[in-house]
């Protein structure tokens, strides 16, 4: 048989691609990253050259003054988008799933922005945020405000962001909580509404309840992607004006890349890891202590 | 849940009226401001005539290079697709058939995890260095090589959820019959898991269709995909409006597409694994 070879192998070899991958494009850069943090790196035509030297990152990292700023900005940047998100997230899944036709139509609407180049939502938002002719000081127009300078007042430029991220990942929260409002149990939100429960004690005694898990699922996708977020705040602001949204990603792309440090830049990374590894263990420790809680009583 | 009658549904189709503007208004803004000449666009005219000359523009003039973009997108998110679902497939079946309960598919799947937390930017430093020592950087085969690994933690979740629905059953009847492991995966599981490998590649090719920030670093002019084209027309020193405009429609294309054809695809794919 053709075949032959492959199949007494098979349970050998199927891991050996994906285990490639894994450990040349993201475990060895993790660990590159080491060295890189210990060493002032100088790329020059003739080649690229190390120095050792730890101290030197090390104080740049104790001395980094816009840092503080970045972290402030993201912390800021996250709570605020994943909350607003997921209130408007739910709403939106609620009132369509109780739409008695156009459901699908709506939800292939919704998930729009999410398939959208972050980058072209970037472009399409600095239009929109405009100071001369944007859509958004049309409208303040029309009410009789005076001008808002969306992106280049530091008053507003986080706000901004945050707007844009709103409008780009809410319709991700839709998604999740629709799928499952549209699987919650018909028996229970029957026996609610028998029982004369008034819209908002449906809402706030039966369905939040059961939608407990699917709200920490999405929530915590949310925060992972929101973390993370660099491609809009680079097009719409990179950072500025000052140092009002200049976000960890965003601190990091101009270290590595603007400013040429790739040993502080792998340093700051290093950080950054270390503080999610830690993040990551200290939930999993509690969500097992919670679960032993809950064995136990 | 319970529809809505009377009033009360008249009430939640004005909301849903309202949350669908507000997702499509901008889109259409955008739009509009594409066909309108520049003058147009300054002065906030909602009554303008029409033109073609910025996607014109564009695409054929001599300062810009979009035709080239979209090629190497193209390229790259087409290779990188078809690359992570080889690899991803194979990878999530080796772990679900041999590994599921073992210490090494535990760390495999943290470190999984891990990965897809850490900020992308965090890496595009090692790669840098590690691109340019192999003489890859500027290539079009880093970017492919990097997107797969990004592309890598999402297909294997999404492809363990499928192979976990197959019945186990199937398998040992295959087995039974004389199927070894590799005709089993090939002819028995594979099929059974199509809408997941649909799943995984139409949101592998869309999320490097979309990837800006290694792009960014790893690419020079000639291997620039679309997404770096647009922030430069954004970063210029002069901001080139209609341009930027233009370019985003034409990005967003696949996008569009894909929502249309493929979106019970979509909604699976970034819902697997959150439902249950």
């Amino acid at each position: 048989m053709k075949d032959d070879f492959l199949n007494r192998t098979f349970r050998h070899w199927s891991m050996w691609p994906c285990l490639a991958f894994l450990l040349v494009l993201s475990v060895y850069p993790v660990l590159q990253l080491v060295p890189m943090a210990l060493s002032t790196i100088k790329i020059t035509g003739e080649g690229t050259f190390w120095t050792y030297s730890p101290r030197r990152n090390l104080d740049l990292l104790l001395g980094d003054a816009v840092l503080r700023d970045a972290v402030v900005n993201t912390l800021v940047f996250v709570v605020l988008s994943v909350a607003i998100e997921m209130v408007l997230g739910f709403f939106a899944a609620l009132f369509i799933a109780c739409m008695p036709r156009g459901r699908n139509f709506a939800r292939t609407v919704m998930i729009l922005p999410i398939l959208l180049p972050a980058v072209a939502i970037g472009s399409m938002w600095k239009l929109m945020f405009n100071y001369d002719f944007g859509l958004f000081n049309q409208m303040v127009g029309v009410i009789g405000l005076d001008p808002i300078n969306w992106l280049g007042d530091t008053r507003w430029a986080l706000l901004s962001v945050v707007i844009v991220d709103v409008w780009h990942w809410t319709p991700f929260v839709f998604l999740i909580l629709f799928a499952s409002i549209e699987t919650l149990p018909q028996d229970v939100l029957e026996a609610g509404r028998v029982d004369g429960a008034t819209a908002w004690q449906m809402i706030s005694l039966i369905i939040l309840p059961l939608l407990g898990p699917a709200l920490a699922v999405a929530a915590l996708f949310r925060a992972i992607v929101a973390f993370k977020a660099f491609d809009q705040v680079y097009l719409l602001t990179s950072g500025g004006p000052g140092t009002s949204t200049e976000l960890l990603s965003l601190h990091l792309n101009r270290v590595f890349f603007e400013q040429n440090q790739l040993g502080y830049g792998a340093m700051l990374s290093l950080t950054i890891i270390a503080v999610i590894v830690a993040t990551l263990a200290v939930g999993k420790w509690s969500a097992s202590q919670i679960e032993r809680k809950r064995m136990g009583q | 849940m319970i529809p809505l009658h009377g009033r009360a549904a008249w009430i939640g189709y004005g909301v849903v009226a309202l949350a669908i503007l507000f997702i499509v208004g901008p889109t259409a803004w955008i739009f509009l401001n594409s066909i309108k000449y520049q003058i147009a666009i300054y002065s906030g005219a909602w009554v303008f005539e029409p033109t073609l000359d910025n996607y014109i523009d564009v695409l054929f003039s001599r300062r810009s290079d979009l035709v080239h973009n979209l090629w190497n997108s193209f390229v790259v998110a087409g290779l990188s697709t078809v690359a992570v679902l080889v690899v991803g497939s194979l990878g999530a079946y080796g772990v679900h058939r041999w590994f599921r309960s073992r210490l090494f598919a535990k760390l495999l799947m943290g470190w999984v995890l891990i990965f897809h937390m850490i900020p992308v930017i965090t890496l595009v430093g090692p790669w840098y260095l590690f691109f340019q020592s192999l003489g890859l950087y500027n290539t079009l085969l880093a970017l492919v090589l990097t997107h797969i690994t990004i592309n890598l933690p999402m297909t294997m979740w999404i492809m363990l959820t499928y192979f976990n629905e197959v019945p186990t059953e199937l398998r040992e009847a295959a087995t039974i019959d004389g199927c070894g492991d590799f005709t089993t995966f090939r002819r028995i599981i594979l099929p059974l898991v199509g809408p997941g490998l649909v799943s995984s590649g139409i949101l592998s090719f869309v999320f490097s269709w979309n990837e800006f920030a290694i792009a960014l670093n790893l690419t020079a002019r000639d291997t620039a995909t679309v997404p770096v084209a647009i922030a430069r027309f954004a970063q210029q020193f002069e901001i080139q409006h209609a341009q930027m405009a233009a370019s985003s429609m034409i990005a967003i294309v696949p996008a569009l597409l894909l929502m249309v054809f493929g979106q019970r695809f979509i909604v699976r794919g970034l819902t697997t694994g959150a439902v249950k």
